[in-house]
């Protein structure tokens, strides 16, 4: 039953992240959505997920977000057609966005439901933080010294792409 | 405990909400976030798949996803802001020119 509690919580508030037309809006609503996926982890013996979910996501790229939303200062849309226009009913091409991420929805879910049997989890499951640490310094020790670097190259562009020109 | 197949429907849907998120809404920031949400049900499909095969692998992944997502997250933004600096717009229909 907490499934469905979670589960609902992270489809009705990603929905209303795009639902709203004020950023503000959308990034604490998505904060609420990732704090319902932290649940999910939780119920699937991912401890160390939901944790990294909270203080990561919600802790500092909404943050990041909601910094640069504030910076700006834009908070509405400027479009050429009526911004309060339904998603389905507005011109071209978003309208056939619209249609189209309804059709991947009921192709994903009829593909998943097609079969009768329900995978049921395996018994074991590895939930100790210290075997992941284990494993990422052992097996995934060339990803994560990747990973480093991926940083440090995005900390450098963000600071070289945010500077103002002088 | 919910079957294995829950877990691939909420990923499915989330995914799909975010895929609508990137195409209807006319705002940097808020397709930034629909991309978000993509990753998010990403991450999901991982964590599920790694318990169901009671491997730690998934939730490794997700750790690089994770890191992935803030450099996108960082880089993106900045690129936002530089954007909003030319055009005092968020717009990405007003972004047509490559060089100006």
């Amino acid at each position: 039953m907490v499934f469905y509690l979670f589960a609902a919580v992270a489809v009705i508030a990603s929905l209303l992240v795009i639902a709203q037309r004020n950023p503000i809006y959308s990034v604490l609503l998505l904060i609420a959505s990732f704090g319902a996926l932290s649940g999910l982890y939780v119920l699937l013996d991912a401890p160390f997920v939901a944790v990294i979910q909270i203080i990561v996501y919600a802790g500092a790229i909404m943050v990041l977000f909601l910094f640069v939303v504030m910076l700006l200062n834009a908070p509405h849309e400027d479009t050429d057609y009526d911004e309060r226009a339904h998603p389905l009913m507005r011109p071209g091409a978003r309208r056939f966005g619209a249609v189209l991420a309804a059709v991947l929805i009921v192709e994903l879910v009829w593909a998943l439901t097609r079969h009768g049997e329900s995978g049921v989890f395996a018994g074991g499951s590895v939930s100790s933080v210290s075997a992941i640490g284990r494993l990422l310094f052992t097996d995934y020790a060339f990803p994560f010294e990747v990973t480093s670097v991926l940083i440090l190259v995005a900390m450098v562009g963000a600071v070289v792409l945010a500077r103002r020109e002088h | 405990m919910v079957p294995l197949n829950y877990y691939l429907v909420l990923s499915a849907v989330l995914f799909a909400i975010g895929t609508a998120g990137v195409f209807v809404r006319r705002n940097l920031i808020t397709i930034l976030l629909s991309i978000e949400i993509m990753l998010n049900a990403v991450n999901l499909t991982f964590v599920a798949f790694g318990r169901a095969l009671g491997a730690a692998d998934g939730q490794i992944i997700v750790f690089f996803v994770m890191t992935v997502a803030a450099a996108e997250a960082a880089v993106g933004l900045a690129i936002v802001i530089s954007l909003f600096r030319h055009r005092e717009s968020l717009n990405p229909d007003r972004f047509t020119a490559l060089k100006w």
